[in-house]
């Protein structure tokens, strides 16, 4: 790069670039002066302003986030808990259920058997009773089938003999006394 | 590639003697000539006038920008547009990529208008050395380069005075840890390298690689033109050579613009920090 360069200074004619002209000098300095100004005190704040402005604006509404995120947390915990509690609660109202309806179910039970004994106890007393009747009315029966029977054979043979009398006699006194 | 254009300038001096047609470009291209206030310390020229035209559309596009900012700010709109997040990136890259980067936030946000104002004229300036129509950046004269390294100058002069008092002259020209008899040699040197040349290559740098981009492209391109119609026969061709180079510089001289911006911003931050630091 630089020969050709060397050559083109060599075979110039006078004007030295080192050496400035003033109105060189001068219209750079305006034009470094009016730039410095405008970024110094118009830009360059504004743009500050504004990336400060967004850096907080973004903090400020990572912790609203982060608030939020927080009560979504507790209110997660506090639905949890009821449901615990509910939990709870089911498990206890089946228990007691379950407890009442065995108690209930054993009172049915222990009641049904009471009955069934008295209802036992009762037919029990009837035959008693039945069997009793029966005896009564059975031994009447034998007692007039006997005394007919006797009375016949009493009719028959009463003639013939006095102890034969006194038999019937026997019999009948045993026959009473058995009855009582 | 130096080899190649010392080559073109060779393949260019018979032909430009001989046909007497080919003007080859001159430093004279950097004094165009005067065309308002001739005589006075106002004398524009077609660079002068660049200068403020590149200067009125930074201030359009930065006001733009800036309103955009305000308005951001008032609405609590945070989220940017397309607009806005390019002039956000244009403005960061130099806020955090260079002076957070050197310099930490505090003391970067503190030099941060002279860092953001010299990046963008610099990077303004230069860019007009492609522009069509323009054709020359604005800081391929001394003045504005010289300006802009004055500028760094008193800058980092001030910060190492504000922080250290006088204090900051002694680290400077007596760096510690360097047994006294030296002092004669390093003094000598250190005051060469602190206060002379950092601000004559800042300014030097800057202005010559403006020079030497846009003189390449013009020698490019006259050849260019040269060649195409001036030329017979199979010079005609190397027309089609000096183009392929005028286009690949061009793109070059973007990323140029670009880079020396940078540089120059770079450079006055790492002098500041450089002032800044407790122990040389």
């Amino acid at each position: 790069m630089t020969p050709v360069i060397h050559e083109i200074m060599r075979t110039s004619a006078a004007a030295n670039p080192l050496v400035p002209a003033t109105a060189d000098l001068v219209w750079s300095a305006v034009v470094f002066a009016i730039l410095l100004v405008f970024f110094w005190f118009k830009v360059l704040p504004n743009f500050k302003k504004n990336i400060d402005a967004r850096t907080e604006a973004i903090e400020g509404r990572l912790a609203l986030a982060e608030k939020a995120q927080a009560e979504a947390a507790a209110k997660t915990a506090n639905i949890e808990a009821d449901q615990a509690a509910a939990r709870q609660e089911r498990a206890e109202i089946i228990n007691a259920a379950r407890a009442e309806a065995a108690q209930v179910s054993a009172e049915i039970t222990e009641a049904a058997k009471l009955n069934a004994e008295r209802m036992i106890e009762n037919a029990k007393k009837q035959i008693d009773a039945d069997t009793q009747a029966a005896v009564i009315a059975l031994r009447a029966e034998v007692g007039s089938l006997a005394l007919e029977l006797a009375s016949s054979v009493v009719q028959n043979n009463l003639k013939e003999d006095k102890s034969a009398s006194a038999i019937v006699d026997g019999f009948l006194a045993d026959l009473e006394k058995e009855g009582k | 590639m130096v080899s190649s254009l010392s080559l073109l300038s060779a393949v260019l001096k018979p032909v430009a003697e001989g046909e007497g047609g080919f003007e080859a470009p001159t430093i004279n291209e950097f004094y165009p000539e005067v065309v308002a206030f001739a005589g006075t310390p106002f004398e524009l020229n077609r660079i002068m006038l660049i200068r403020l035209l590149v200067t009125a559309l930074l201030i359009l596009v930065f006001w733009l920008w800036s309103n955009r900012f305000r308005k951001s700010t008032e609405t609590g709109q945070f989220v940017p547009g397309r607009f806005q997040m390019f002039g956000e990136m244009a403005l960061n890259f130099v806020r955090k990529s260079i002076a957070h980067e050197q310099l930490g936030e505090k003391d970067g946000d503190r030099f941060l208008p002279l860092l953001t104002t010299i990046f963008f004229i610099v990077l303004g300036m230069n860019i007009t050395g492609i522009i069509p129509g323009l054709n020359i950046a604005g800081t391929s004269v001394i003045g504005l380069p010289l300006i802009l390294a004055l500028a760094a100058y008193v800058t980092f002069i001030y910060a190492g005075v504000k922080k250290h008092g006088l204090g900051f002259f002694k680290n400077a020209l007596f760096p510690a840890g360097v047994p006294p008899a030296f002092y004669v040699l390093v003094t000598p040197i250190e005051f060469l390298s602190t206060f002379i040349l950092r601000p004559v290559t800042l300014a030097l740098r800057l202005m010559m690689n403006m020079i030497a981009g846009h003189l390449l492209l013009v020698l490019c391109f006259t050849a260019t033109q040269y060649f195409f119609f001036n030329s017979e026969g199979i010079f005609k061709a190397f027309g089609v050579g000096t183009f392929t180079f005028g286009f690949v510089f061009t793109l070059f001289e973007m990323l140029v613009a670009f880079l020396q911006a940078y540089v120059f911003t770079l450079l006055t931050t790492v002098y500041i920090q450089l002032s800044l630091a407790d122990e040389h």
